[in-house]
């Protein structure tokens, strides 16, 4: 079958998405600075480490594979 | 230290910030905008029920997975933990590492050398048309009612997470999985699958986490909830099943051994479309294998972000949750547990990743119903008894419209579901009915030349109709639960167990006894489909790390030690 153009891959979508929520998180994260959530143990700050994670691994598969940058599903 | 949020408000357990909801809006934007995408490469059948079969083994293996961690999966099986205890691991691990080994290994290559598009399909080429009806019209019977279920629990999930209208949640979820189902078919169905796969972990790792810095590990976990139900029969997973009365799930280790880890984990894993549809796309044969092992290794985990929230709730949460039936105003029920402990640690934002996770779990769950519904109704009921001879074009149109239909049927549904007591009882007692049998039929099949298409058609049949009288037979009078799961201290779990046991075992003795008095196919009509007539490529050229088989050997030894840790 003739196609226009190759198909993203699907780990594009997710280093896309997880890069929004990461950065949404970051900010939520950083305001809870000074006013944390009432949520047991919010003294550790689960949702800056989340950020960082969720930015880290959407960041490598955005990068990864960006369209142009591999062809291969 | 300061406390969770009281967890009892009006009408809701939790309030989302904006941030929470801006995090759900754009899941639903991304998973719409991805079945718009997707469109374009959903022009031809093939594309549209096997998303083109040019899945890498990775994408084919998450989807596999991910087509099973539905709501059953995240809700239901946390709310059995807490219910059961570590006992409900055992639906993690004896019953899905050997039977996805089996399906890599032995299995697939029979579907995907015959080329079928459907284990209905392949049905048909082994056995006939009879069989083949039988197996696809009950499949699409089971896989509209599953998806109901699925779209029920995502319902009680935003009326009690949110606050939301269950009415208004039912046909919001079920829109959006119909336009995104029907833009992209498998293609769109298996990549929100994937991308459910990340978020139902990051969404939910916390819960794990943060509960087991708050319990004191797992050894302050098992004192905790020693102190709170004065047992140890929670934490153990094999220690307790001497007896039907020892342990909370009253069940025998023959019913976990023979009856899940044989019947119910083989007939669902390597007979339930609905996930080998995910296998069957895969690009080649190899990969084809490697996608239910390389799922096999992350199913042996989910326990971590599904069983271990239920134990951390029996040990850490201050109230106690009830069962369905005895909800009452300011009550919770098993079924909240997920939530619950989202909400006990989960702030702003992450609060909004962990129910987008079970969002998508929800409507992954569903949609892969679906499509399964779509290419089944299509391939093996619409093409071979309605409309025989119409262009690719028509039968695409067609799968469009049945994943229509099957939303439709799935919203019906769901309003029925709503009358069952307990949800994961139910989807047990399905798999009981039709998949059980459906594993005797496919595996006689594979490995039996002799077994005859009357046989087939017999077999299945009498497997069906048997299972559906055990359970309309203990409905009627609870007393034939001793006779059925050989115990009078059996609870409805292990009824499950032992009704899909029999039904296997009736299955295979009506298949074997019918091809005993009847004529088999053709010995060249066979090959392909059965062992001994079938040409497999040889693996042994590859390197041992690129062979399914030392994958299969390596997730062996893992469950070992998980056995061994836990027993």
């Amino acid at each position: 079958m003739s196609r226009e153009a190759p198909m993203l891959p699907v780990w594009f979508f997710i280093g896309v998405l997880l890069s929004i929520y990461g950065v949404i998180i970051l900010v939520t994260a950083l305001g809870e600075l000074s006013h944390p959530p009432e949520v047991v143990l919010a003294q550790y700050r689960p949702a800056l480490f989340a950020a960082v994670l969720l930015l880290s691994i959407g960041g490598f598969y955005t990068f990864w594979f960006w369209p142009g940058r591999r062809n291969k599903k | 230290m300061p406390q969770a949020r009281p967890p009892i408000q009006a009408n809701r357990l939790i309030s989302l910030s904006p941030a929470d909801l801006l995090i759900i809006v754009i899941y639903f934007a991304m998973v719409l905008g991805i079945g718009l995408y997707l469109r374009r490469y959903a022009k031809t059948s093939k594309d549209f029920f096997l998303a083109g079969r040019e899945m890498s083994a990775w994408v084919a293996g998450l989807s596999f997975l991910s087509a099973n961690l539905g709501a059953l999966e995240l809700m239901g099986w946390a709310a059995a933990a807490y219910q059961y205890g570590i006992l409900a691991a055992h639906f993690y691990w004896i019953a899905a590492f050997p039977a996805m080994v089996f399906l890599g290994l032995v299995m697939m290559p029979f579907y995907y050398i015959s080329r079928a598009h459907s284990v209905p399909g392949y049905l048909r080429l082994r056995y006939g048309e009879a069989t083949r009806a039988l197996s696809g019209i009950s499949f699409a019977f089971m896989t509209v009612l599953m998806s109901g279920i699925n779209m029920y629990a995502m319902a009680l999930v935003m009326k009690v997470v949110l606050g939301w209208n269950i009415h208004v949640s039912i046909w919001v979820s079920s829109l959006t999985v119909a336009a995104y189902v029907t833009l992209g078919g498998l293609f769109s169905a298996i990549f929100n699958e994937v991308l459910q796969f990340f978020l139902i972990w990051l969404g939910v790792l916390v819960v794990p986490i943060l509960g087991l810095m708050e319990a004191g590990g797992w050894s302050g976990l098992v004192v905790k909830i020693h102190q709170r139900v004065h047992s140890d029969d929670y934490v153990h997973l094999w220690s307790t099943l001497g007896t039907f009365s020892g342990n909370p799930m009253g069940v025998h280790w023959t019913g976990i051994v023979f009856g899940l880890g044989g019947v119910i984990a083989f007939g669902y894993w390597t007979t339930d479309f609905l996930v080998v549809q995910r296998a069957m796309a895969a690009k080649d044969l190899r990969s084809a294998k490697l996608a239910p092992i390389i799922a096999s290794y992350f199913k042996m985990v989910v326990p971590l972000i599904v069983i271990l929230p239920g134990l951390l709730a029996l040990g850490l949460l201050p109230f106690r949750l009830v069962p369905e039936s005895a909800v009452r105003p300011g009550l919770h029920s098993y079924n909240e547990v997920l939530p619950l402990m989202l909400a006990r640690y989960a702030g702003p934002g992450l609060l909004g990743l962990g129910v987008t996770a079970l969002i998508a779990g929800f409507m992954s769950g569903m949609a892969g119903n679906v499509s399964a519904f779509a290419t089944v109704w299509t391939y093996d009921i619409y093409q071979p008894y309605i409309r025989k001879s119409e262009s690719d074009a028509h039968y695409v149109r067609v799968g469009r419209w049945c994943t229509i239909l099957g939303v439709i049927l799935s919203i019906a549904t769901a309003y029925f579901v709503t009358q069952f007591k307990s949800i994961m009882d139910y989807m047990q007692a399905l798999v009981s009915f039709f998949i059980a049998p459906l594993f005797g039929t496919v595996i006689l099949g594979m490995i039996w030349k002799r077994a005859t298409p009357k046989a087939g058609f017999w077999g299945l049949l009498a497997g069906t109709v048997s299972s559906i009288a055990m359970y309309a037979l203990v409905k009627a009078n609870p007393a034939y639960l001793a006779i059925i799961a050989l115990s009078p201290n059996a609870k409805d779990m292990a009824e499950n167990l032992y009704r899909a046991l029999w039904s296997w075992i009736i299955c295979v003795l009506v298949t074997v006894i019918v091809s005993l008095f009847t004529t088999p196919k053709p010995v060249e009509e066979l090959t392909g489909l059965v062992y001994g007539y079938t040409k497999f490529p040889d693996d042994g050229r590859l390197p041992l790390y690129q062979r399914p088989v030392f994958w299969g050997a390596g997730v062996a030894i893992f469950f070992v030690i998980l056995q061994w840790a836990f027993w």
